[in-house]
């Protein structure tokens, strides 16, 4: 039970790991200053996520680990994250529509984890959602602004949305650790608002004057460790500091 | 605790912004809890420390501890937080209907820090910090910082 829970906590984890990570490689290089400062801001929120979820796990995993050891010494296969946050920061539009299609699904997953039995979950979660309000806000109105921009930004940000849309289906998949978390009552079902959640991203794509693709969903596995080629890249450069240095510190 | 200020706007005290959220003294060792604004918020720790060398000035020790529940509000800013912002040139937040109008719909309702016209308008949702916007006056054309409502 003690394990599953420290998974549980990784995969929260990770999740805003991954995605601030993603979003820190735009530091300095955002397409304006604004958007570079928002992106960079969100990064830094995601970040505050990620520490209180790894300070618990670390308490729960006992001796000799730290929030540090979980976030830079872990091999590839054991972090948990969803394969849709590994995508590569291609165009602004990308980054937008990754960006908006996990801040929909965390408007519904974290309000349910606020009523976790955990009271350490419901607390980060409580902190999170007023946050996640904010990220969502700020991504829902690029995608009306660049779908309904111009015909450039139109066409690639429907690409965007072409290609990361299918993997949103894993956000949805109930794994073993999800289950027990159900049992548990430590964690919601996901099915149980995967409707609302299509629903309310189909709201936003026809605010934004862009079509739902219909193409099939991707069938990934990164919540049980199976990830894309992209996430040796992006844990080579996270961990490069600990792994060339270790126990460094600032 | 009145000497130790927000290391990004350092007009305000820790009290002033509400983070403190109790203390308890035993002999010479203080117990502090700290509750952060936004988890990312990278002044925490330096509050945190400032306050314990506050404290070993003054003869104490202390313990600090970070508690997340319940969440800080924009609320919790004391009055005298809120006229000192101001006076320092960063609008103070607005209620929550009032700041979704500003910042959602472009309403013109923040008052400028410098003119106090509301012709205002936002220029970035985010700001030199996780916690403000960035606004312009289109009456003195002054550029000014809003601290967003956060509820």
């Amino acid at each position: 039970m003690k394990d599953q829970l420290t998974k549980y906590l990784m995969m929260l984890g990770d999740n805003a790991m991954i995605l601030g990570h993603r979003l820190s490689e735009l530091c300095g290089h955002g397409p304006t200053l604004e958007t570079d400062i928002a992106l960079t801001n969100i990064s830094l929120d995601l970040y505050g996520q990620v520490r209180s979820y790894f300070q618990y796990a670390a308490e729960l995993s006992g001796e000799g680990v730290t929030e540090d050891t979980i976030a830079f010494l872990r091999k590839e296969r054991t972090y948990l994250n969803v394969v849709l946050l590994e995508q590569p920061n291609e165009n602004f539009a990308h980054v937008i529509v990754r960006q908006f299609l996990y801040d929909m699904f965390q408007s519904f997953l974290t309000p349910a984890l606020m009523r976790s039995t955990d009271e350490r979950i419901a607390a980060i979660a409580a902190k999170s959602i007023k946050e996640t309000k904010y990220h969502l806000r700020f991504s829902t109105q690029w995608m009306k602004r660049l779908g309904a921009g111009t015909e450039e930004s139109k066409s690639k940000i429907q690409a965007a949305v072409n290609h990361l849309l299918p993997f949103t289906d894993e956000l949805f998949v109930m794994t073993a650790v999800e289950k027990e978390m159900l049992e548990q009552g430590i964690g919601p079902d996901l099915q149980s608002f995967k409707e609302d959640y299509y629903i309310k991203v189909q709201e936003v794509l026809e605010q934004a004057e862009l079509s739902l693709p219909e193409a099939a969903p991707r069938v990934v596995k990164g919540k049980t460790g199976i990830h894309s080629e992209h996430m040796g890249y992006i844990l080579n450069e996270l961990q490069y500091m600990q792994r060339a240095y270790p126990q460094m510190e600032w | 605790m009145d000497s130790v200020s927000d290391p990004e706007i350092p007009v305000l005290t820790v009290l002033d912004l509400g983070v403190v959220r109790s203390v308890r003294q035993e002999d010479k060792k203080v117990f502090v809890e700290l509750t952060p604004t936004y988890s990312g918020c990278p002044a925490m720790d330096t509050m945190a420390a400032d306050i314990d060398i506050a404290m070993q000035k003054a003869g104490y020790e202390t313990e600090i501890k970070l508690v997340l529940s319940p969440a800080w509000s924009t609320d919790w800013i004391s009055e005298d937080g809120r006229r000192k912002l101001e006076e320092y040139g960063v609008a103070a937040p607005l209620s929550e209907s009032l700041d979704k109008r500003a910042i959602i719909d472009g309403e013109r309702v923040v008052a400028c820090t410098n003119c106090k016209s509301t012709n205002t308008k936002m220029i970035s949702q985010f700001g030199s910090t996780a916690c403000k916007a960035l606004f312009q006056c289109d009456d003195c054309l002054e550029p000014f910082d809003y601290f967003k409502c956060l509820k």
